[in-house]
């Protein structure tokens, strides 16, 4: 007997039962290759722009700060006012990044995973979720999880209509485009809601742990005017 | 760690004694209800939600062998490994495995429970590997030699000058007239330390908030980053979970912790929340280059059938620990054990057995506070009372406290003896007490005593006066 079949009969016994018929799976299989969502908070519904502005609330409510740009061309710029003290910037090797002259902002861009070294990462995010002011971040070629963690300041761009409400449109959206069931996920999924942080001294909230002590949203495509008036 | 839980009443004493971690107590534990409510106020469906959260977990125990395997299988497919481990024994051995596989010296850890029921920590330094702790708080108490106080907040009974102090004893190689007393610079140089601890380690070990059966994924929860550096910078990153962890969907996963990070911190999210699929993809510029998933037992399986099954349903929040008035005069470490407060007095019982563990249900009065915040709605007073019961029955508690508990049963349920006896001993209080209506000692009841005095009865007993009025 494998040591995967005396925990399971284990478990069988503890149940009172033994292994479940093909009847009693169908509807556990059904749920798991077309899973529905649970009840969505009231926060995760409305319109693009109550959306937009929920985002942008409740990141900045997440001690991040968050700038509205009108174009992505101005994101070269935009981080090289962040990044204080130095020109050296990684970036994550995406075609839309890559494309972009960081140089005319004063920038050395490199492009790829960050080391230990590097102050500033630029990331690019795949959504952002309103309803708590998360970003979510994929691993893969293009998008490199050390990005997220080893930088002191981490930049993430982000496209105003990646917005959406819930967390459960991004699990949809990532199975209509790689097919439900096995393997849509990439590696690396991240939730990021705020710079890092810790209360591990007294239980009194300082940020900047081990993962980045700030972290910049830069939101492209969206009125600079709508974001600000968001309220926090 | 050696199971202290045997000694509970030695335990809760010494704690009550020691004024550092009194201060401790009253500094930190006060915070976490009111963190709670804000965080629930930002949710108006929460309590619906908590519904549909119970219903989740309640129906994973239900088919628990179906959707573990069905987990281990997606983990396969994407070509991790999963070790599954019977007992702490087979946990640390195949641990170790892993680690001597990929030629490790040393390895990092981010927060795990697991890691701290099955010793991890200590049976790898046996094996000439070095593992460091790289969450602030486990850190911390890996430094003073300790065992985490609190799920959540492994720390909480640590001081600023006590961190100063473990730092500067271990960071020997730092100038010693550094400053090193304000929040900034201890974080500043714990982020320092750990930075290189992080690039060099070969093996990253984690915890898993939840196993995800639809995708083979597992999450993390967390606030500093240390998990997510511990798993994406070594080759091997291992998990370590056990087997009730599992959950159906993302979208069931996404409820979870729409209640999960609340219940504690009020957090709407922790700033990083991880869900981890296999190992580094052909194509991806980082991460590891393997992932292992070692599933424990450790006596779960046993406990699905019984009384204290629905300790199982638990997502290990903390709420109960930081709503329970036993928890806030006593800490974690008198509990004796991984586990502390009241979800640690309903599940460790479960894990070590009776004999071991049977004062940590005693340590309550029920009061309830800890299931009406339990964001699986955990019964965890009835849960007590099962083991209560069952204590009773293997003789424990015996001597004195037996007798007078047994008294007690005889004479409740004789309502004319239990009549006479109350009328007579409050007549013979109320006489010892004299004019001052208090006993300052009473004999056999010294501990209650000790630190307070005993107001006597004031007139009739209740029953009499009730007669009385209803007449």
């Amino acid at each position: 007997m494998t040591a995967r079949e005396r925990i399971l009969a284990a478990i069988r016994e503890g149940l009172g039962r033994g292994a479940l018929d093909e009847r009693s799976c169908a509807p556990l299989a059904a749920h798991l290759d077309d899973p529905r969502p649970n009840r969505l908070p009231a926060a995760s519904r409305g319109g693009r722009e109550a959306l937009l502005r929920r985002f942008v609330a409740k990141v900045r409510r997440a001690d991040a700060t968050l700038e509205a740009l009108p174009g992505i061309d101005r994101v070269p710029g935009a981080v090289a006012a962040q990044a204080t003290g130095t020109h050296t910037v990684r970036v994550a090797p995406h075609a839309e990044l890559e494309a972009l002259d960081w140089r005319a902002a004063g920038l050395d861009a490199r492009f790829g995973p960050a080391t230990g070294d590097d102050a500033v990462g630029v990331a690019r995010a795949h959504a952002g979720v309103a309803e708590s002011g998360t970003l979510v971040l994929l691993s893969g070629p293009e998008s490199p999880t050390t990005l997220n963690f080893l930088p002191d300041l981490h930049v993430v761009v982000l496209h105003a209509d990646a917005v959406v409400g819930a967390y459960e449109t991004v699990w949809a959206g990532l199975r209509d485009a790689h097919g439900a069931g096995s393997g849509f996920l990439p590696r690396t999924v991240n939730w990021i809601t705020g710079p890092s942080r810790t209360a591990d001294i007294e239980q009194t909230l300082h940020l900047g742990i081990h993962g980045p002590r700030r972290l910049h949203v830069l939101l492209v495509g969206a009125d600079p005017d709508e974001a600000s008036s968001a309220e926090a | 760690m050696q199971p202290r839980c045997h000694s509970f009443p030695e335990n809760a004493a010494r704690a009550l004694d020691d004024v550092d971690l009194q201060s401790a107590l009253g500094r930190t534990t006060a915070g976490f209800p009111k963190k709670r409510l804000e965080g629930i106020a930002t949710l108006p469906e929460f309590e619906l939600l908590r519904d549909q959260a119970t219903r989740i977990r309640e129906h994973v125990l239900d088919h628990l062998d179906w959707y573990l395997e069905r987990f281990a299988d997606r983990v396969q497919a994407q070509g991790g490994t999963v070790h599954w481990c019977a007992d702490a024994d087979e946990a640390r051995a195949a641990v170790l495995r892993i680690c001597r596989e990929a030629d490790a010296r040393t390895v990092t850890k981010g927060k795990s429970m697991i890691g701290e029921e099955i010793a991890i920590n200590d049976h790898l330094e046996a094996h000439g590997i070095t593992p460091v702790e790289t969450d602030l708080g486990e850190y911390i108490i890996q430094l003073r030699g300790e065992a985490p106080s609190h799920i959540v907040a492994p720390a909480l009974h640590v001081s600023r000058p006590q961190v100063s102090a473990a730092f500067r004893e271990h960071h020997a190689d730092r100038d010693p007239g550094r400053p090193l007393e304000t929040p900034r610079e201890l974080l500043g140089e714990a982020r320092e330390v750990l930075r290189d601890r992080f690039l060099a380690a070969d093996v990253g070990i984690t915890g898993a908030n939840m196993l995800i059966a639809e995708t083979g994924t597992s999450v993390i929860v967390t606030n500093e980053g240390n998990g997510d550096l511990t798993q994406t910078l070594p080759r091997v990153h291992v998990v370590l979970a056990s087997i009730e962890k599992v959950v159906p969907t993302l979208e069931d996963t996404s409820t979870l912790l729409r209640v999960l990070a609340r219940s504690i911190t009020g957090q709407e999210q922790t700033a990083y929340t991880t869900f981890s699929t296999g190992p580094r993809r052909p194509e991806d510029p980082d991460g590891p280059d393997a992932y292992h998933v070692v599933l424990l037992d450790n006596g779960r399986s046993r406990l699905l059938g019984g009384p204290a099954r629905s300790i199982l349903r638990c997502i290990r929040c903390g709420a109960c620990l930081g709503h329970c008035p036993v928890y806030a005069q006593v800490g974690g470490h008198a509990y004796g054990w991984v586990y502390s407060g009241p979800m640690g007095a309903a599940l460790t019982p479960g894990l070590l057995g009776l004999p071991e563990a049977w004062h940590l249900p005693q340590a309550s009065t029920l009061c309830g506070r800890c299931e009406a915040v339990c964001p699986v709605r955990i019964p965890i007073p009835e849960v007590l009372r099962h083991w209560r019961t069952e204590s009773w029955r293997q003789g424990r508690p015996g001597g004195a406290q037996r007798l007078a508990l047994k008294g007690w049963a005889w004479l409740a349920r004789r309502p004319r003896a239990y009549r006479l006896v109350t009328r007579l001993a409050a007549r013979a209080l109320r006489r010892a007490a004299g004019a001052g209506g208090a006993l300052r000692r009473l004999p056999g009841l010294g501990g209650w005593t000790a630190t307070r005095d005993l107001p006597a009865p004031e007139g009739r007993t209740f029953l009499d006066q009730w007669r009385e009025r209803n007449r």
